[in-house]
Order: structure tokens, then sequence, then C-alpha cells
């Protein structure tokens, strides 16, 4: 090993974290001597995919990204499991603690400690068979519960929750989701996508109860949930309560450092903290007010952030509107940008196909897209967004716009023809 | 068709003119009719045009009127008879036989038409009697009566084939009289000598095989034609003979006609070489026909023209013999029947009319009258003023749609409006005439219907029924038989039969018409005993029919002998006059009107065959492209065009066909199918002096852009009742209606919210498909139930909307494609689908998109090689001009 090399030293092996150190072995793979902490016990793996091991789409081998032999043959240690989790920062002498004591020197580190879900501040939210939905742990009690219960309650028709209920119900569950909007996924669908995609969700046995409010779990004499109870007075049988209504930027550790921190690690354009050799991507941070939950700001953090490390020096990066898709087989749905279209000032065109279960909505302002909402039909999606991130000019092709590429590429403008 | 259950039976086209026989295959049963030509009938041998080709679609029972009506409930026969017997009863013992009318038609047989007639002149006695002949054919009438001493029409179709040179005058036959056209082509194509004339301010289809088009000022046909008789005179063309032997007048009609080549060139704005070349063709072609039509009839001197016309007949004595003669083209399908019967309101019976005492007395003492009229009585425009003014209480309106076909047509309303018994016999329920019935008559239709017409070239066909009347509908002679016998008159109505009133209305033909009494044209007097059997069977055949013509006569005149009193044809001396209402600045163009290929009048049948209303689906108007530059109309844009008595809203159509200056509108839209389609509401009421006849093909107008704020259209397998729009066009196509729509509000909340109000239940039957663009204004919509479509709607703020041909054609489709059903909203096939763009050929139903594609794949010269390969232009051949201006 080279004596001249740099020590890094990444805390977090997610995927925000890993996709950084592989943007820098193929930028520089000799600049650095990586040591890598992760509090899971195993190599990295695809987060996102576990609605996919859930509902019985993917095996956990399935999804694993880098094994460990992975690190090996580049030369990466890698300090995984319960005990190598990091405990305390020491930035006066660039080190690391691990909680089993394994200590690591760094000339640069980056924090990619990601997020930690949101538990709903309720009584008996520590009951058993309460859990969230964050790891493979998490994955695996809900694969034994649905194997001996058989009523799970999901809090939360976000893109999470409804992730987890489609995957209970796939298990053979009887699954019941609680939302407190009236519209689900309501941070990435407008109402009519949302109702759309309730109706489907329903159809397929999923239950719902809209915009309610739970006011406690009840347990039973074991100290295990039994029952959701709703403010209107009303309860819900329950063996398995799932909480997915969000999560946090996980920033104990370096706030404790005294990193800088505010909702999320702050960070600058190159992903630096308020210690020169101190970096952090993905959901533990906070870039220009914003906060991550989605994976594409995370890779292109990574390769923004590799592209310092490595000190090419030349990248900055620059939050784009974020695209949604819904991991549940048979949904197609996208959004981006501001998809809503409130504001008077823009246009809006619609499309929507019941008996095919299609709509489609972009945000026009000034004869550029905006924002876009597709439900059934995304073929179109990253177009959209294409068109979108480049600023295009659509007045041209405004008329067939909606009904897609394939449809404008066939060169059929609608003619300006009365009879 | 179940063969054996099928009955064939001959009978008579409904339409123009010309009179073409048919062949209907009839099952009785399910009412299914298949028509073909009569290959034996001498008007067609055949041929049919595309109205004529399309009859079995008009037979539906919807809309018609299958029960009386009184005051908008449904009574029986006897109560609705009674209450027009008593209503006229009551108005003529109050006020005089002169406060009852009857507004006839064109469109009665020749039984009907008598029998009304014979009620009004000889026992009401009142000649208030006229018909919409009065806006067609009342010019002709007069030019002969002028000319020859009687209405008669002198040759027949046979000289198509004979003609060398062929004058069609202010007639686009190609549209009016497709199958006559269709002879003339074909005399042409088979003769190459033969040379064709069209005289008309437009380049209408019939251009299409002139080998000179005179595009004249409008309404400066006579001048034309003196220039011709003064050529003729000067080159010594004419013939003194037969001047000497068998006319008068000539001197006089002569100095009359003084005018050269270039002052003629000059008055009618055309080139003074076409004008030389016409005249020297005219005076070098002893076989000449001048074909003329409305373009000469509808005109305030509508009757001089027709004479300036005949006079170059006479002065070359070119007439009575085979090829050669001034020759009308009649307008409707027994207009002649009408004039025959008498039922014009200057005329009496049988061509016998009331400017003769011993006429009068002769009709009184055949029809046993007591108190026959002995005056002309109002004629078509006079009677709707004197309905206005209140000096006509009540009147019986048959067959015809006066609210719009007459001039000044919203003054039509407001006297239909004030009268105080109006009395409508039709076949269909909602017309905008039926709109202002007290009572409401059911008539038998065409199919249902039994008796004879006549057409242009004096031939009797006989018109029979094909299937049993619908609901309660009757003759319209029994009818008038029953309301005469409650008037009282029922000796002199004993009919039990249409045979019956034939051989009456024969035997007045022959009663007293000889050397003894004054020899009359109009004789049948050998039909006078036609027994029903004979009656049925009787053949086509062209009067005179009497004892020295048993088979009737193909031509008359030829023996140089006339009806006037001297014996000899007059010339007229005709002053050219100007149309009677000249544009000036605040009208500054002229308005035009006439006949689409394929509609007729006012649309009641036409337009219930969806395919008759593909080749013009909307109300044009046709505008030389200098014009639309000025008036800053764009092709296909909507516009709004007003007279002084009316406006209306056309769509542009830009044509280099149309003369600057003027501008042009068909005569059809009315307002069960247009909002502001009714032409009739411009026209103004200036008429011929002599025949009464209003001036329809020129009227001062203006024009200008109409921008509404959004363009649309619906398409809807289920009838729509439309309102809110402040334009709409309703288009009956085949298993759907289209719904042309524009306005300057949105009508009610937003656009779903007015077509769930429109669609009813229908629109809750299925979910929309909706597509919708704030910032452009845009909304679609469409609805298939079962993967059947069954709406479709369109609007749009920058009218952007697509061609109609493919999103319409889907309607026919019991199932769509999943790939249809997700290209509806693009408006647009599927890729890979052929669009084959608007149809040309409505006999086949092939588009325009089909023909250019085929030329240009198949290198297709001529309209034969496309015909050959598509069809199209093969069966009525009136799209020729259409596939020929493709191949260009």
């Amino acid at each position: 090993m080279n004596s001249k090399k740099q020590r890094l030293v990444v805390i977090g092996n997610g995927m925000a974290g890993m996709k950084t150190v592989e943007e820098l072995l193929s930028a520089a793979p000799d600049q650095y001597e990586i040591t890598v902490f992760g509090a899971e016990p195993y190599g990295n793996y695809n987060r996102i995919l576990l609605s996919s091991v859930l509902c019985g789409e993917k095996t956990i081998e399935e999804i694993v990204i880098n094994d460990r032999q992975w690190y090996a043959d580049n030369g990466i240690r890698l300090h995984a499991g319960p005990d190598k989790a990091v405990v305390r920062i020491e930035r006066g002498l660039n080190r690391v603690y691990a909680k089993d004591g394994t200590c690591a020197e760094y000339d640069r580190l980056l924090i990619a400690t990601g997020s930690r879900p949101i538990i709903a501040d309720i009584p008996g939210n520590d009951l058993e068979g309460v859990i969230s939905f964050r790891d493979i742990v998490d994955v695996n009690t809900m694969l034994d519960y649905s194997r001996s219960r058989q009523r799970a309650v999901v809090l939360g028709g976000g893109l999470l929750g409804l992730e987890a209920a489609s995957g209970l119900a796939r298990r053979g569950m009887d699954v019941t989701v609680i939302h407190n909007c009236d519209v689900l996924l309501n941070r990435q669908m407008d109402r009519q996508a949302g109702e759309m995609l309730r109706m489907e969700l329903e159809r397929r046995g999923i239950g719902f109860r809209m915009a309610a409010k739970t006011e406690c779990l009840l347990g039973d004499d074991n100290g295990h949930v039994r029952a959701v109870l709703f403010a209107d007075g009303g309860e819900l049988p329950c063996d398995l309560f799932v909480m997915a209504i969000g999560v946090k930027p996980n920033m104990t550790l370096a706030r404790e450092a005294g990193l800088y921190c505010e909702r999320g690690i702050v960070v600058n354009d190159t992903l630096q903290t308020y210690d020169p050799s101190v970096y952090a991507v993905g959901e533990c941070i906070q870039h220009r007010g914003a906060t991550f939950g989605l994976v594409a700001p995370l890779f292109e953090q990574a390769k923004v952030c590799a592209n310092h490390l490595s000190a090419h020096g030349m990248a900055g990066y620059v939050t784009l509107p974020t695209s949604t898709k819904l991991k549940v087989t048979g949904i197609n749905l996208f959004s981006v940008g501001d998809f809503t279209g409130d504001d008077d000032s823009c246009d809006s065109i619609r499309f929507t196909n019941p008996e095919l279960g299609i709509y489609k909505k972009l945000v026009i302002d000034d004869n550029r897209i905006i924002g876009a909402v597709l439900y059934g039909d995304t073929v179109d999606a990253l177009w959209y967004q294409e068109l979108l991130e480049q600023q295009e000019n659509i007045a041209g092709i405004r008329d067939g716009l909606i009904f897609g590429k394939a449809y404008l590429d066939g060169n059929r403008p609608i003619l300006k023809e009365a009879c | 068709m179940d063969a054996l259950a099928t009955e064939t039976i001959k009978t008579t086209c409904p339409y123009c003119g010309v009179g073409c026989g048919i062949e209907a295959q009839v099952n009785a049963q399910t009412r299914q009719v298949r028509i073909q030509g009569d290959p034996e009938h001498p008007a067609n041998f055949g041929r049919l045009c595309s109205k004529g080709s399309a009859l079995a679609d008009t037979l539906e029972l919807k809309d018609r009127l299958l029960q009386p009506r009184i005051q908008g409930r449904d009574s029986s026969w006897d109560e609705a008879l009674g209450f027009v017997a008593g209503g006229f009863l009551g108005m003529i013992a109050k006020y005089g036989p002169e406060s009852v009318a009857i507004y006839g038609s064109g469109q009665l047989l020749t039984e009907d038409y008598y029998v009304a007639n014979k009620l009004m002149k000889g026992f009401i006695g009142s000649a208030n009697i006229d018909t919409n002949s009065r806006l067609c054919m009342s010019s002709s009438v007069a030019g002969h009566k002028r000319a020859f001493g009687a209405d008669t029409v002198p040759g027949c179709y046979d000289d198509y084939e004979q003609a060398e040179l062929f004058v069609l005058v202010g007639s686009n036959a190609a549209w009016c009289h497709p199958v006559s056209f269709q002879r003339i082509r074909a005399a042409r194509e088979a003769n190459p000598a033969v040379k064709v004339v069209v005289i008309d301010p437009r380049r209408t289809a019939t251009c299409d095989i002139a080998d000179l088009h005179l595009p004249l000022a409008s309404g400066s046909d006579a001048l034309l034609f003196n220039g011709l008789l003064h050529y003729l005179h000067e080159q010594d063309a004419i013939s003194h003979r037969y001047i000497d032997a068998h006319t008068e007048g000539f001197a006089a009609a002569l100095r009359a006609a003084a005018a050269g080549i270039d002052q003629v060139a000059a008055g009618c704005r055309l080139d003074p070489d076409d004008v030389r070349r016409f005249y020297s063709w005219f005076a070098g072609h002893e076989k000449v026909m001048s074909l003329y039509s409305q373009g000469v009839n509808q005109s305030s001197s509508g009757t001089d023209k027709v004479n300036a016309i005949i006079n170059c007949h006479l002065a070359t004595g070119r007439i009575g013999r085979p090829g050669m003669g001034p020759f009308s083209l009649t307008g409707q399908p027994n207009a002649m029947g009408g004039r025959e019967v008498g039922g014009l309101s200057h005329q009496l019976a049988a061509h016998m009319d009331f400017s003769s005492a011993a006429d009068i007395e002769r009709v009184a003492r055949f029809w046993g009258s007591p108190n026959i009229a002995r005056k002309p009585g109002y004629s078509a425009v006079e009677l709707f003023d004197a309905i206005d003014e209140g000096k006509v209480k009540a009147v019986w309106i048959m067959a015809t749609n006066p609210v719009v076909s007459l001039p000044d047509a919203d003054k039509v309303k407001r006297a239909l409006q004030r009268c105080p018994l109006v009395v409508v016999s039709d076949c269909m329920a909602r017309t905008d005439t039926a709109a202002f019935a007290h009572v409401l008559l059911p008539a038998q239709g065409w199919s249902e219907k039994d008796g004879t017409v006549t057409n242009s070239e004096r031939r009797i066909s006989r018109q029979r029924a094909l299937l049993d009347p619908a609901g309660e509908a009757r003759p319209d002679w029994w009818i008038i038989t029953q309301v005469a016998r409650r008037m009282g008159f029922g000796q002199a109505f004993p009919y039990q039969s249409a045979v019956e009133i034939f051989r009456e209305h024969a035997a007045l033909s022959g009663y007293e018409n000889d050397c003894e009494h004054g020899r009359r044209d109009f004789d049948i007097s050998a039909l006078a005993d036609l027994q029903p059997a004979a009656y049925e069977q009787l053949q086509p055949i062209q009067w005179p029919v009497n004892q020295a013509h048993a088979q009737g006569r193909a031509r008359l005149f030829g023996d140089g002998r006339f009806f006037t009193d001297s014996g000899k044809a007059r010339f007229i001396a005709v002053t050219p006059r100007a149309p009677v209402n000249p544009p000036d600045q605040d009208y500054p163009l002229i308005l035009n009107t006439g006949r689409l290929r394929d509609q007729w009048h006012t649309m009641t049948r036409t337009a219930i065959a969806a395919r008759l209303n593909q080749h013009r689906p909307e109300p044009f108007v046709e505008v030389h492209p200098d014009d639309a530059r000025r008036y800053g109309l764009e092709n296909k844009s909507l516009a709004r065009l007003e007279s002084r008595w009316g406006a209306m809203i056309a769509r542009v159509q830009v044509s280099d066909g149309q003369q600057s200056g003027s501008v042009f509108v068909p005569m059809h839209w009315t307002g069960q199918y247009a909002s502001q389609g009714r032409m009739g509401v411009l026209i103004n009421p200036a008429l011929d002096p002599v025949s009464k006849q209003p001036e329809s093909k020129h009227t001062p107008v203006r024009i200008r852009a109409w921008q509404p704020r959004w363009q649309g259209f619906m398409l809807s397998r289920a009838e729509q009742a439309i309102d809110g729009p402040e334009y709409w066009v309703k288009i009956k196509g085949k298993q759907f209606y289209r719904y042309e729509l524009a306005g300057d509000t949105t009508p009610g909340e937003d656009w779903p919210a007015w077509l769930r109000q429109h669609l009813g239940d229908a629109g809750t039957a299925a979910k929309w498909q909706e597509f919708q663009d704030t910032g452009a204004g845009s909304y679609r919509m469409a609805q298939a139930v079962d993967n059947r479509l069954e709406t479709v709607f369109f609007v749009s703020t920058d009218n952007g909307l697509p061609e109609r041909s493919w999103l319409t054609g889907l309607f026919n489709k019991p199932q769509l494609a999943p790939e249809e059903i997700t290209a509806l909203l693009t408006g647009m096939p599927p890729l890979g689908t052929p669009d084959t763009g608007a149809v040309v050929c409505s006999c086949f139903n092939v588009g325009e998109k089909t023909l250019r594609s085929a030329i240009r794949e198949k290198g297709l010269k001529t309209h034969q090689e496309v015909g050959r390969c598509l069809k199209a232009g093969t069966n009525c051949g009136s799209c020729i001009p259409e596939i020929k201006a493709l191949l260009l």
C-alpha cells in the first residue's frame, strides 16, 4: 500500500456513501486509502429495492450492490455490523471511533449517515409489533409477521408506506393504510392521480383510512399492539403497525462533533461541511435549505463530492427537480417539478383515460414544462423530465406534447384545418 | 335482401327537373329499398346522380310527421280536416275569399296540384294559390308565353345527342342537373366537334366541359344575347325566310338589341375576343341548344333574359328541330306539372289564364264552379307580404319551406307569426316553416305517394308508391279533397283515387281545345279515359298526347306554328336592365346563391342521407382571393355576411372561380341544420315585373371575418339538441351526428358541465377520456362504451382542430382497436393507419387523400383511369370535375 496515499474515512455504508466511493475509485483510483464504517452487517445493498424484497419479487442477495469481496478487491477496509457503528468524531485528531473502540484516522472524512425514520409521537408507539420500514431487519420482521399474523396497518400514504402496504398485501395480510391527508402521495401526486392510485390499490384489496388522525395504539396483555384508536373513537384491529411517515436526516454524530447543522448537516455546493476536511452526502445533509429522500439527487451529490475529493474540483452540485416513481408492480406513476400548477400564471395540459387508468398532466409556464404528473402511462416520463431540465420551448409541439414522443415523432401535428 | 320477398317497381326521382326514371327493388315487410336508374327511362337511361342514388337512405321514419297535429297536440284526421275547413270558411265568411291562400310546391304531384288549384280558383273563388315554382321557373313561363303564346318547352333531351353547340346560360348543370350534364359530356366526348359554352359569373363545375367560359358581370345576360342578335343580323346569319314566315316583331327587337361586340364586352365585363368567339360559334352552328336555368330566371329582368335568348333562336329559325332550341332546365321534379294544372297565381288551369274571359268561362263550365276566380292572385313574395300586412289571414303551405327559401326570409317568419291560421302539409315533422303551423297535416312522402310528374322535356312519368304510408300520412290530393268536402264542395271533389283526378285533368286539357275555340299547347286528352290499370302501367310520355299525337310528341314548333293569336312567334324587344339593387359603399359585394351537388332545396330529405352530407358539410361562402385579402378573410375561417335584409354566418372558401366583387352561398341550410345558415334572410325581395320571380342571384352584401373566441365540433352517435353556442351546424353522418360549433362565450359553467348537460344519461354511461390545455383553451373528450365510440368533442381557441374524417369513420366500427381508443383525443389515426381525407366521390365514398395517393403512386393521368382504379366518378360522375382538378 502506497504510504503517500491520503486517508479517506467514510461513515455510512449506504447508497450515497458507496456511490461516492465508486465515483472516486473511477476518478482517482489510487488517491485514497479508504476505510468504511457501516452499522449493518452486510456489504452495500440497494435500500430502495427493499420493497421488492418485501413483496417477494427479489431476494436480499439480488439487491446487494457490493459484497464484501468487492471491498477487498478495491483495497477498502470495511468495518460492518452493529458494533462498528461510529459513535464519535474527534475532529481535532482527525479520528473516528466505533462502538467497539475501532479507530480510524482520516485526511478526509465523508459522512453519509443517511436518515432515520420518523416515529409518530403517539401513545403506544413503543409496543411490540410497531416498526418502521428502513432496513433489512424491518423487512425480515414484516415477513415474519406475514407468516403468523393477519392484520397489518401502515401509517403513512407516501411512497414508502404504500410500498410497504402493497408488499404486505402481496404477502397475504389484510392491510389498511392510515393517511393524514385525503390524497395519497400528496407530496408527489395531485388529487386526481392520488385518487386513481387509491382506487387501484383498493382494487388490490388494500383498505384506506383517509384524512384520519391516530389517537394512540392499544396493546394487549403481552405489550403487543392489538388495535389502532382513532381520534373519532373508531378502532382498527392491528397485529403489525408499520410507521412510514417520513425520515429525518441522521446528524447526531455530526452535531456532536460540532459540525454546523440545521435540519441536516449543512454543506456547500461541493458537498463540503463547515469543516474543510469533512464532506457529507445523502439524506443526512442540507443543501441550500433542502433535505433529500430520493435516490436521484444522492447519486448526483456522490458525483460532485467524488469530483472534489479527487481534487478535480470542477463540479458544483445543483438540486434539480426530483422525480418520483412508486415501486409497486403494475402501477406506473411519475411526477417531477412543480406538478400542482396551482399558480394562476401557469397553464396545464391534462389528459385522462379512466378506462385505461391513464392520467397525465404537464404544468406549463411560458411554453416550458415546469412540472409533470403521469399516472398509468409513464412511457414519456424521462422525455418530459429532459424537456423540463433543459427548459425547452414546447410551443411548436404543444398540441401533441401530452400524447408523447412517439406520437410526435410520427410527425403528425394536428392540422389547422376546419372542415 | 331476400330476392323472393322483393318487388321491382318503376318510379321517378323526386329531385330536379331532369325527371330520371328509377327502378326500385322493394321489400314491403322490411321497408328496405334498393335504388337504381331505370335503363329504359328516356330521361336518364339508367343513370342517376348522387342524390337520386341515395334515395333509399332517406326513407327512415325518424323525424317524419306521422300524425295530424293541432296547436301542438296530436289529433285525428277528422278533427284536423274539420279544423282547417272551418278555419278557412270562417275567414272567407268574414273577410272574403281573398283572405285565404295556398302556397304549394313543385314537389307536389300533378294530381295533388290539380285538386289544390281547383279548390282555390274554382270553389273558394280566389287565385291566391302560388307555389315555390315562382322562385325558380316563372321567368321561363313568362318568356315562353310572350314568345310562343304558350308555356311550351320546344325541344327534348334527345337533342343532347344531336346538338353541335351547347350554350349553358346561368346553369351549373354539373351539380343541379347532373344526369343531363353527363349526357352532354358524353355527347361531347363522342364527337370532338361538339362545343360547349358556359355563361356564368362563376367558374362552376359545369365549366369542366366548357370550350369557352364567359364569366359575365352578374345580371348582364340580356345585353350579351342582344349583342348576339345584333351580331347575327350583321353577319347575315339570320334566317330571313323563317323570320318572315313564322315570327313578328323582329325589327323592334333588333333595334333594341343594337350593341356591338365592344359595347357588349364592356357592359358584360368580358374579353371582346371571347364574346366574338361565342357569337361566331353561335352563328356557325346550325344545331345550337341554349340551356338555361336559375341564373337567367332568378333576376329582376329574368323574363327579358329568356326572351333575349329565344330571340336568337327565332332569328335563326333554330327551334323545334332536332338538336336545337332554347331549353329551360327546370329545377323541380314537377314544376312543369304545376304549370300544366295552372298552379301559379296568374294562371288558371291547363295552360289557360285570366287574360281570356273565354278561358275563365270554359274552365268554370268544366268544373261547374259557381264563383271562379277572375283575376290573378298574389304571387309568392306578394303573398307573404299580404300575410304580413294582414290581408291574407289563413294560409295553407304544402310541401315547401318558405321560411327558408323566400327572399327576405325573416319577414316570412314574421308574417307567419302574425297569421291567424297557418296550415302546413309536409312529410317531415320539423321544418323551419312547420314551426309556425297551427295545424300540421302529415303528407305522404316520396316512396309512398302515387301519381304523375312532368320533367323539363314535357315528359309525364309515373311516380309510384313503393311502401305503405308512414303512420297516418295521406296523399296531398286526399287531404285537399277532404277539406274541400268539409267546406261544402263535395260534389266537385268526388275523388277516390289519383287516376280519377288525372283523367279529369286530361279531360280539361282537351276541353274545347280545337280550332273553333282556339288551340292550346297543353293537351293530353288522349289520356282522359285512362283506366286504373293503364294508369298504373303508364309509360313515360311527352305531351301533347292527343288524337294527332297519340304517342306524344318529342318537339313542338317544327312546323313554325305557335300559340299566339297570329300563330306566329313573337320577338320581344329587350332593353337590358341592371339588377334592382346595385352594390354600394355600405354593401359593396354581390351575393349570388345556388345549389350544391349533393343537397336538395331545404335539405329536409337529402340531409338524412349521410353520404350526401360529406361533400359540403357546412354552409360556406365562396370568395375571390382578392376579396379575401381585402376583407381579411382566411380560407376556412368563419365570416359574417350582411345585407340590408338580414345576416348569416358561413365558412369562407377562397376560390378564384368566384369573381372579385361577388360572393356565393349555397341555398340549402335551414334552422334545423345551422344556427345562422339561412341565406334567404339576406336576399333582396326585388321582383321581375313580368314574372314576379325574385332576384335571388343578386343582392348587395358586405362581409367581415367573424373570429369567435372558440371553435370546435362534437361527434355523437345519438342526435343532440344543441343550444348555447352562437354558431352550430348539424351534419348527419353514417352512424353519427356531427356538430360544428363556434362562439364567443363558453356555454354553461365549463365544457365538461355543458357536455354532461347535453349528453344526459348517455354522458354517464361510460367514463370519458379528456384532454385539456388551459393555456391554449383546448378541451377534448371522447367516450366509448364497450369499445364502441359514442361521443367525441373537440374545442379550441386557436383553431387547432383535426380533420374530421378519421374520427367520423370510427363510428362505423362496432369495436375500436385499443390503439384507436388511445389515439382518439389526438384526432389523428394511430401510426400506420391511412387517412382517406375529405370525401370527393359520394357514390363510392372515395376520399381526397386516397385519390391523391393513387394518382401519385399509380401514375394515373385521366379521370377514366382513376375510375378504373378506384371506381370514383363512375356512377353519377358529378365528382369528375373535382377528380380532374386533383389530376392537374
